[in-house]
Formats: C-alpha cells, structure tokens, sequence
C-alpha cells in the first residue's frame, strides 16, 4: 500500500524517477503485492488505487488552495499597481513630467491657472522622513542595545513588550498628541508663529518607528549565536568590544532592515503628518517651517477634487511617486539583508 | 617560562553556585605547567563548569558565585583588582562547538592580536602564519587565507578555533569537550595537535571519552557530582585508581 501511495504521488514527474521509487520500494518489502511480479495483480491493485487516488486528490485541493490564496494578495496587487498608473498618467496629457516634479508651486485648486509641481511635496516627505530617522535611529538602535546587553532579564521581560506595544499605538493618537500638547508647547517656549510644523511631525513620526526599530534590532541581535559571543570575551575581548565587533556586524543586515522598514513607514505616514506638519505647500528653510508632504496631501484634497479634473490625476501621480519611493527602500532593505548575510564578508 | 615552579594554576577549597544551587563542592587541585591535565566524569559532574571557572566565563551567567581560591602564577583570579579580560587574555579557551566568527580565517586567526592593539601587517601575517602552523591547519588554508571561515569542514573550523586561542600567545589553554562534535579523523588530528601544544602551553581539557583522556593526558582528574574525586597521573588513575567510585566509572558501570 505504502508503494502504491509512493508511486502515485509521483505521478506527473518523470517515469525514471518513478520506476527507481518503485524499486526501492520493492527491495524494502519483499512480500508485498506488486503488480508487475504479482499473482493477482487486480486483486492487490483495487484497494491501494482508492487509497491513493483519495490523498491525492486531497493534495491537489490543497496546493490548489494555497496557490489561490497567494495569488488573490498578487492579482490585487498588480490591479492596485495598474489603477494607480492608469490614473496617474492621466495628468501627463497636459503637463510634462519635469514640470510635475521639479515645479515649486502646488496650486492645484487655482481656477484660471492651476500648477501641479510636487517639488515642496516631495521635500517635505524626505525632509520629514529624514530628519525623522535621524532622532530615531540613535534612539531605536540605543533602544535594541539597551534592551540585549545592558537591562537585567527581569527589566527585559517587561521593558519589550511595552516597546512593542508602543508600535501599536494608532498614528491617529500620536497626531492627536502633537496637536495638543507638543505643538502649543513649542509654540510657547520656542515663540514661533506655529507649532504645527517640520519639527513636531517629524519628532511623532520618529516616535512612531523607535518601536519597530528596537523590536527588530534586538531580534536580529538577540540571533548573533551566543557561542560567537563567548568566543570574542574568551579571546579576552570587553563587552564593548564585542558588541562592535561581533554583535553588531552580526545584527547589520537586521538591523539595516528596521531601519529601513522604520523609514518607509515614516514616508507613508498619513495621519500624522495631516495632523501636525501644518500642511504648507513649500520647500522648508527652518526646522520650525510647515511642511505638506506627499501622503498629507492625498489625504487632505481628495475629498474635494472632482473625477476625471487634472487635480484628481495629479493627486494618483503623487501616488506613483510615493509607491515608487517606497519600492526603493524595500527593494534597499532587501539588497541590504542580502548583502550583509554572506557569511564572511560582512567583516566590518 | 622564567618561573620554574611547576604548578601553574592551584586551586583551594573552592566552591561554586548557580543561584541556590552548588554546582562545585570544595575543589582543590593543581595543574602543573606543559602537561596536559585531563577532566573525566559524567555529564553534569561540573567538570566544564570548573574548566570555566579557569577564565572566568562562568561569571558572565547571571546569579552565579565563587567561593575558595584559584591561584594562576600565584595571583589569586579572583580578587576584586583582576581584570577578567586580561585573564582570558592568558588563558585562552577552545570549546565544545567549533564557533569561527563569520569573517575570513585570517580575520579569525587575527581578532584577538587586533583587539589587543597590534596594527602592523607584516607582524600579524608572521603571526597568523605561525598560529595557523601550531593548529596543523596551514597547509589546508594557506592559499585561501581570505575566504570564509563558515566554509571550511567542522575538524577545520575547531583547527581554526585552536589557531584564534593560540594566536594570542596564552599560558594555559582549556579546551571543553573539543572533539564531541567531530568524526573520529578529525578528532586524532586534534588528539595529535595536543602533543605538540603541550611543548608550549599547559593543556586543560574536558573530554567525555576516557580513550582519548587515557591517550593524551598526564594527569587526569575524575569529578563526580560536583566533587573531585581522584587526580593523579593519568597511567595510575586508569590501571590503579585509588577510589571505588572511580574505578567503577573508569570501567564503564556507570556514566
């Protein structure tokens, strides 16, 4: 029975490849029925055919329903993708690309000349998502270090899941958060016109990724092999020097990962930054400038843009940037993972 | 080698705890310089947790205590102004596992030198030249000093991992269990590498196979339950020992 199973499941694969299963097979159970040497060959072939024409068909149903369900999240994906493009380059009919990017006015609702240049859009996204991962690195990364060689076990057990749960905290709250205690904090102490700002968006937003990045930077540290460890401090290595030279070479590829991820969610960010980077259509000169980055902007106008008009495209042109943006750093973050997880060349 | 006195680590009623629990009961032992000095017993006898307490890695387990004296060149390890680091320093560990960083073998061979200040080229290549030679490895790695060390077979990798120790010149050299994890050829290279780092290093080593203990040891000690039961030179332990208990384990009726 068990060789008629063996046998079947092969089917489709190459005949060699069946005839050797079977002689393996064979040479295990000298005594079964097998119905090329068999006496009665029917006989013995009936109840093991049902049998395996059953599981065979429960395999089919069940690769069948694994290869739906991945393809749905693809289909969707690539509809996603096609309706954003579709929508998007509809504005390229009109206005050329270059004037699209690199044009200094947003005035998508001017009625005798409306202009469609995201350049202020886009430097406020990447001055906003760098100067965000600028506080959060140090203190995601700081966070991760903390947590794997410096807090007690005890400390840990608890210290973790709170940074975890911290990442869970909806963006809406942090926004609120901003607007009524950061923004007229600032506003007072600093004396400037607005507190909804550069600044204060990018100090929620990095709020927002210092959970990611500690929780994923302590697990890539927490799975450098503790034997790795021991051999550095037996060498007579300091802590110190073992988390700079092991630990954290070890942890790069992971940790430029959360980095990365922490970035990326930083830039698609909506509701904070609707919130409190104070929605100025402009390139910012100062930490205290308002700023309207790209996803804010979606948000904010297309409630009001009618179908099919140049503002609607513009706003799905946006979209592409945005998507494109951050294909980028996944597709960094997966060069990164593989770049540095070549075993012995990660030497830093 | 300018002290002549041929006990190099001396050991007095020491004691040892993980938390609640006394894992070593009043050990005293010596270990005499360039011999090899083997540690027997059944698993969880403490016979690695004592070798550990040699270079003070058990102290990185939290909740762990020492109690007693051990002595390396007649300075007691574990006073308060001992620097850990600069005993691992000059005593160099080999362990159960072969571990090689995940860095090329010259890199392996080089972390501790590195570590310890050393910069100049030509200085570090005679050296991990002469490391890689004392490990019985050159031959193997010579002409791919800069690939992974993640690449060479695990007899290799524990070749490399007795060249990484060796490299930073130590007195003594522990080695748990260093051959557990490898085939039988593998293991007498190791086995035979011993003989000759004995001319220049004084050998701990923890092994589970009395065969390999009775071949390449000259003294051996038998642990049991935490407890050291009978040390003497190796030959008399195995055909005259002393204790029942180590009789018995010795002739296999138990662990």
């Amino acid at each position: 029975m068990s060789r008629q199973l063996v046998i079947k499941s092969h089917q489709g694969e190459n005949s060699k490849c069946r005839d050797s299963v079977r002689l393996g097979v064979v040479r295990e159970t000298p005594g079964g029925a097998d119905p090329p040497r068999g006496e009665d060959p029917a006989a013995g072939r009936t109840p093991s055919a049902e049998l395996a024409g059953r599981s065979r068909d429960r395999d089919v149903w069940v690769r069948r329903g694994f290869a739906v369900a991945g393809m749905v999240s693809l289909v969707a994906m690539a509809f996603i993708i096609l309706f954003l493009f579709k929508e998007g380059l509809g504005l390229f009919k009109d206005h050329s690309v270059k004037d699209f990017l690199l044009g200094q006015y947003w005035y998508p609702t001017d009625e005798d000349n409306p202009a469609f240049g995201i350049w202020p859009l886009i430097a406020g996204s990447v001055v906003v998502t760098g100067l965000s991962s600028l506080i959060a690195v140090p203190l995601g990364v700081g966070t991760a270090l903390y947590l794997s060689e410096v807090a007690s076990h005890r400390m840990r057990e608890w210290f973790k899941p709170v940074v975890e749960l911290l990442a869970g905290l909806p963006s809406v709250v942090l926004g609120f958060i901003g607007m009524v205690v950061i923004a007229p904090f600032m506003q007072e102490v600093l004396d400037i016109p607005t507190g909804l700002n550069l600044l204060n968006a990018s100090v929620m937003l990095a709020l927002m990724a210092v959970p990611t990045i500690a929780s994923i930077s302590e697990d890539a540290l927490a799975m450098v092999p503790r034997d790795q460890r021991e051999a550095s401090l037996a060498l007579g290595a300091t802590r110190w020097e073992t988390l700079m030279r092991v630990l954290l070479p070890g942890a790069l590829s992971g940790i430029g990962t959360a980095v990365i991820l922490g970035m990326s969610r930083a830039m698609g960010e909506t509701m904070v930054v609707l919130m409190v980077a104070g929605g100025a259509a402009q390139v910012p000169g100062s930490l205290f400038d308002s700023v309207r980055p790209m996803p804010a902007t979606i948000a904010a106008e297309m409630g009001e843009t009618p179908f099919g008009s140049d503002h609607y495209h513009a706003l799905f042109a946006i979209g592409i940037v945005l998507f494109l943006l951050t294909l980028g750093f996944n597709l960094l973050s997966a060069w990164l993972a593989a770049r540095f997880q070549q075993r012995g060349t990660s030497a830093l | 080698m300018v002290n002549k006195e041929p006990k190099i680590i001396q050991v007095n009623g020491l004691d040892f705890y993980y938390g609640d629990f006394q894992a070593l009961h009043q050990i005293n032992l010596e270990i005499k310089r360039h011999q090899v000095t083997a540690l027997i017993g059944p698993s969880g006898c403490g016979k690695s947790t004592f070798l550990r307490l040699l270079n003070r890695m058990n102290e990185l387990i939290a909740g762990t205590r020492v109690e007693g004296r051990v002595r390396f060149e007649g300075q007691d390890l574990y006073s308060p102004e001992v620097d850990p680091v600069e005993v691992r320093r000059r005593v160099g560990m080999v362990f159960q596992k072969p571990n090689p960083f995940p860095k090329s073998i010259y890199q392996n061979v080089a972390y501790g030198p590195r570590l310890h200040g050393m910069r100049d080229r030509a200085g570090l290549d005679r050296l991990v030249e002469r490391s890689l030679r004392s490990a019985a490895i050159w031959d193997e790695v010579k002409d791919i000093l800069h690939q992974p060390a993640m690449e060479l077979s695990g007899g290799q990798q524990q070749r490399l991992c007795i060249a990484r120790a060796v490299a930073m010149e130590p007195e003594v050299l522990l080695m748990d269990e260093p051959t557990s994890a490898l085939d039988p050829i593998a293991t007498s290279r190791i086995e035979e590498l011993l003989k000759e780092l004995k001319q220049r290093y004084t050998v701990v080593i923890v092994t589970h196979n009395m065969q390999q203990a009775a071949r390449v040891s000259d003294e051996t000690a038998f642990f049991y339950m935490g407890r050291l039961i009978e040390m003497g030179p190796t030959e008399q332990l195995f055909t005259k020992p002393a204790q029942e208990q180590t009789e018995h384990y010795i002739t296999g009726r138990f662990g």
